[in-house]
């Protein structure tokens, strides 16, 4: 499975949202209503996932699907 | 008779300041419990050890000693992180840890200031902060913080202590608010006067003066604080949250 893909499959079992309607431009916040506490749990689901570290501090700029995806390419162990 | 909290057995317990007085006290209930009871240590290992097997003696189904001192918040971080990433998430915290100097407030150095919000205050926020990550993956997490009656009341001679215990009390509410969602549950305990050492060593006049101000006649005992802090850990308490609940004797009505 592409790390896109994976990135969508654990937002959607998190968020419940249809993966049909994730796409790489799905913003967390605006489009999928997620509070702050909601994207720390999630980036520490993609943590665990992929076995990478996400600084707190960087959890910010990580807006949308696209930008964890191309995180964790930049980031892959 | 103590109460039996079927689901405190093996439950990820840490209690800071556990070596003597109320720490000692719930860290001993906790072992009767089964539980899984942690602590931080700051002196040597020996003692340290001698502790983890006194409570594993007294039924702890584990008892780990995590060495940093409350102010190290580097090597804090550290011990944490490796508690909870090699051997288990921590699910239950008592922040208990905390320093008294009493005098007139003319008499107040500014580095007893600092030295008291550090350890009562800042440490205790530094700690549970750093578990935050760890509490939202852990099961059944109930924190509680040790404030104190002149939290609420004030009192002569002690306010430094007054206002960092004040402090904990708007922190507990907070923390509560935040992670309710996650159920992870925060409350405060504000003791009374409790019989330690240090009233043992009060002269006659000056306890007589002391017990006129409790309704109940009597100084309180480290396991009526003890007793109340399991009820809080376990999840009998499952829908108390944000709340301060005073053990004084009626000392403040």
């Amino acid at each position: 499975m592409e790390i896109q893909e994976k990135v969508i499959k654990i937002v959607s079992d998190a968020t419940k949202v249809d993966a049909g309607n994730i796409k790489a431009d799905t913003n967390f916040i605006d489009d999928l209503n997620l509070d702050s506490l909601d994207m720390v749990e999630m980036m520490m689901k993609m943590e665990e996932e992929f076995g990478v570290e996400i600084p707190e501090d960087k959890t910010e700029d990580l807006k949308t699907i696209n930008d964890v995806t191309n995180f964790l390419k930049d980031n892959a162990n | 008779m103590q109460t039996i909290y079927n689901d405190l057995n093996g439950k990820v317990v840490l209690v800071t300041g556990a070596s003597r007085g109320i720490g000692k006290e719930i860290v001993l209930s906790l072992a009767a419990q089964k539980a899984h009871v942690v602590f931080n240590w700051r002196g040597d290992e020996d003692s340290a050890i001698a502790l983890a097997n006194e409570l594993k003696e007294a039924g702890a189904s584990d008892a780990t000693p995590l060495y940093f001192d409350m102010t190290e918040y580097d090597k804090m971080k550290d011990e944490l992180d490796r508690f909870t990433k090699e051997v288990a998430p921590i699910s239950g915290l008592v922040n208990n840890a905390g320093i008294s100097k009493d005098s007139l407030m003319m008499r107040v150095k500014p580095e007893e200031i600092q030295s008291i919000l550090e350890v009562n205050l800042k440490a205790t926020m530094v700690l549970t902060n750093t578990l935050s990550r760890n509490f939202l993956k852990a099961k059944e997490v109930s924190i509680v913080n040790m404030s104190s009656i002149v939290g609420l009341m004030g009192n002569l001679s002690q306010t430094v202590y007054a206002a960092s215990k004040a402090g904990l009390i708007g922190y507990t509410k907070s923390v509560a608010k935040e992670l309710a969602s996650r159920k992870v549950r925060c409350n405060a305990i504000c003791p009374g006067f409790i019989a330690t050492k240090m009233t043992d060593e009060l002269s006659e006049k000056a306890k007589e003066s002391y017990l006129s101000a409790i309704p109940m006649g009597d100084f309180g005992e480290t396991k009526d604080v003890a007793e109340l802090t399991l009820f809080l850990l376990s999840q009998s308490s499952k829908y108390i949250t944000g709340e301060v609940i005073k053990v004084d004797g009626g000392l403040y009505i």
